[in-house]
């Protein structure tokens, strides 16, 4: 493993950390240890590799880009999270946890959701398994993700507004902590990315290894035992970038993410503590979180993963931003040339490969496509007339 | 000093000198009284100064001031509320610790914030403001046990009391290490949830009340969930005191103005006084 675990604190570094309210640091620990026994337990591994392949459609094939790399004159992989049952990458980690929030005893699964697709993964994991679940998201994005919404329904979840604050991603991790200190007894923070507090950082990485152990043995294969040059993906909490970057931490690659320009933590954010975790954070003058503005409901988020800010701070990973209407760009350059309509999410990573070609010209460049667009068609309707 | 899992979390051992909370309290308790303990969102309104001072006079023995924060989590809808009209009317630390530096409550003043703006502010100069704003202690529902070490260092250097929360889930090892590090009183969490009103007393708020009694001579206060007088003198069977903020705050938001809130406070004072 090339990433490490934290320490025994939760600590990647300075980030990370337990900064939870005292009802439920017992709940914090008892995960961490359920976590750290299921994990090393062949029994658990060996149900869970069985479900990722055979209901959630993996392992996830690699695609390079031939048109769109000649367009760009960089050389673009895809790793194809996207084809995922439930079209991202978050089933990874939802059927992770759901197991073990079965194997720990708990009947109920809460779950925050910005564009929808965790909600819907979580929803999904929850049917599967006969569990009851209930999914918190910001009233702007009930109305920019209806479509994601109706699917959750569907799915047998009960979907509840945050009404608070910005409305978005970040008022429905606060609305889902606040379930969860009524209800920790019975039920499970099904928490969507790698942030919050520890064990969660840690563990949703540990479920999504398997997108950066896959992309490795695949570009090995591809590339005649090389790796990219570029390992890049989009970052809101990260969960997406940390699978993927997880499989070339130990190389040459150089890790690129990418976050939009109205929420980019690492980018303009200071050292914060806010939903349980010490990172980046998007701040004013006296601590008060700001609020993240972004065209994708995903990446809304004034923070990110600890991992990510540990990541900056030692120089293996860097992190850039790019504006909506590079994205809106490049969802469009993508559905053109390769016949793949992608989130507006990963569309963020593209947007930077397409900005920057000029310095990446000749470079063999793997993004993780995270999603796929479908969930954004109709906003993009509206934008593009 | 506790070591708790890793070198990251060194917890300096609590002073063994009461500060002004703990003094407070203590002699309150020692006199037979109830104690009882009013929250107000700090920066709420042009009056919230004057309803700290009716509180006062109408029977607390020391107040809570809420500094609003972004993210509450912690916290109802209606400290939510409190909060979010309180931010949006300007409302900062630097704003509040101003005005409470004029306020002669005549009792203690405890500041419940989130750790984050002691963390962006920096640790000494956030218990620096404090202690020169004549603010006793601080309570940061958000910053548990472990992570409490950094904070408690610079707050005990301050002369700053750091109030901690016990919660019904924590199991028996963990309550006698809050206790030994909580300053000021032992917040006991009355039940499993957020701030907020509740038509009956959670049965959870006698039951961590009778945990905590049993191992520390600190005062006991229950707070979350405890909704009016008659819910504050029957957890009183058990405890040294009442946090009251959702109610309060509730007819705050209302309008009552500092003589409502006043009236209510002497209302929770009157019955307390009458049952023990």
């Amino acid at each position: 493993m090339a990433l490490a675990e934290p320490s025994s604190s939760g600590r990647f570094g300075e980030f990370g950390g337990r900064y939870v309210p005292e009802t439920l640091v017992p709940a914090c620990l008892e995960l961490e240890r359920a976590f750290r026994s299921a994990w090393g337990d062949p029994s658990f591994r060996n149900e869970l590799d069985g479900l990722l392949a055979d209901y959630a459609g993996r392992p996830s094939p690699l695609t390079e880009c031939h048109r769109l790399s000649e367009e760009l004159g960089v050389r673009v992989l895809l790793k194809r999270e996207d084809l995922n049952h439930t079209g991202s990458h978050k089933i990874n980690n939802v059927l992770g946890q759901a197991l073990l929030a079965k194997r720990m005893g708990k009947s109920r699964l809460v779950a925050e959701t910005g564009a929808g697709q965790h909600g819907v993964a979580s929803a999904t994991a929850a049917a599967l398994m006969g569990m009851e679940c209930m999914v918190y998201m910001g009233e702007v994005d009930i109305q920019r993700q209806a479509l994601n919404v109706f699917r959750m329904k569907l799915l047998g979840a009960e979907v509840v507004p945050a009404l608070s604050g910005s409305r978005t991603l970040k008022d429905a991790v606060n609305e889902a902590m606040r379930d969860w200190v009524a209800t920790v007894e019975t039920t499970h923070y099904c928490l969507g990315s790698v942030m919050g507090p520890h064990p969660y950082p840690w563990m949703v990485r540990e479920f999504h290894t398997v997108i950066g152990l896959e992309a490795r043995e695949q570009c090995e294969k591809l590339l005649d035992g090389a790796v990219p040059d570029i390992v890049t993906a989009c970052v809101g909490g990260g969960s997406n970038a940390i699978g993927i970057f997880s499989g070339f931490a130990d190389t040459d690659a150089e890790l690129v993410g990418v976050e939009p320009a109205g929420g980019a933590a690492v980018g303009r954010g200071v050292p914060g503590v806010v939903h349980g975790m010490k990172s980046y954070l998007m701040q004013d003058e006296f601590g008060q979180v700001q609020e993240a503005h972004s065209i994708s409901a995903g990446l809304d988020y004034p923070g990110v993963g600890p991992e990510h800010s540990f990541l900056s701070s030692i120089g293996r990973a860097r992190y850039e931003a790019v504006t909506d209407e590079q994205v809106i760009d490049a969802f469009q350059l993508l559905s053109r040339t390769e016949g793949i309509i992608p989130a507006l999410e990963p569309a963020h990573a593209l947007a930077w490969i397409s900005r920057d070609r000029e310095k990446l010209a000749g470079k063999t460049v793997l993004l993780n496509m995270s999603g796929r667009g479908d969930k954004d068609v109709g906003q993009m309707m509206e934008i593009l007339g | 000093m506790v070591t708790l899992a890793d070198e990251g979390l060194m917890i300096p051992d609590a002073p063994t000198q009461p500060g002004g909370l703990e003094s407070a309290l203590r002699a309150g308790r020692d006199a037979g009284r109830k104690l009882l303990v009013p929250y107000v969102t700090g920066g709420l309104g042009t009056d919230w100064a004057e309803i700290v001072r009716a509180v006062a006079d109408a029977g607390a023995d020391a107040i809570e001031i809420g500094v609003p924060f972004s993210d509450p989590v912690m916290d109802g809808p209606v400290i939510q509320e409190a909060s979010e009209l309180a931010l949006r009317a300007g409302a900062t630390p630097v704003t509040i610790f101003d005005e409470l530096r004029t306020i002669d409550a005549g009792v203690p003043i405890a500041v419940m914030t989130y750790y984050n703006l002691a963390f962006h502010m920096g640790h000494e100069r956030f218990a620096e403001s404090l202690a020169a704003a004549g603010v006793s202690a601080a309570i940061l529902p958000d910053l548990p046990l472990e992570e409490v070490g950094p904070w408690a260092t610079a707050a005990d250097a301050a002369g700053v009391e750091t109030v901690l929360l016990a919660a019904p889930t924590a199991p028996d090892e963990r309550l006698p290490l809050v206790c030994a590090r909580a300053r000021g009183f032992v917040y006991a969490v009355g039940l499993l949830g957020v701030t907020g009103e509740r038509d009956a007393l959670a049965s959870s708020s006698l039951v961590i009340a009778r945990r905590l009694k049993a191992i520390t001579d600190k005062p006991v206060l229950v707070g979350v969930g405890v909704s009016n007088a008659a819910q504050a003198v029957e957890i009183c069977a058990e405890a040294d005191g009442v946090v009251i903020g959702s109610a309060l705050m509730r007819r705050v938001l209302e309008g009552v103005g500092p003589t409502g809130a006043g009236e209510f406070i002497a209302e929770v004072r009157t019955a307390l006084d009458a049952n023990f």
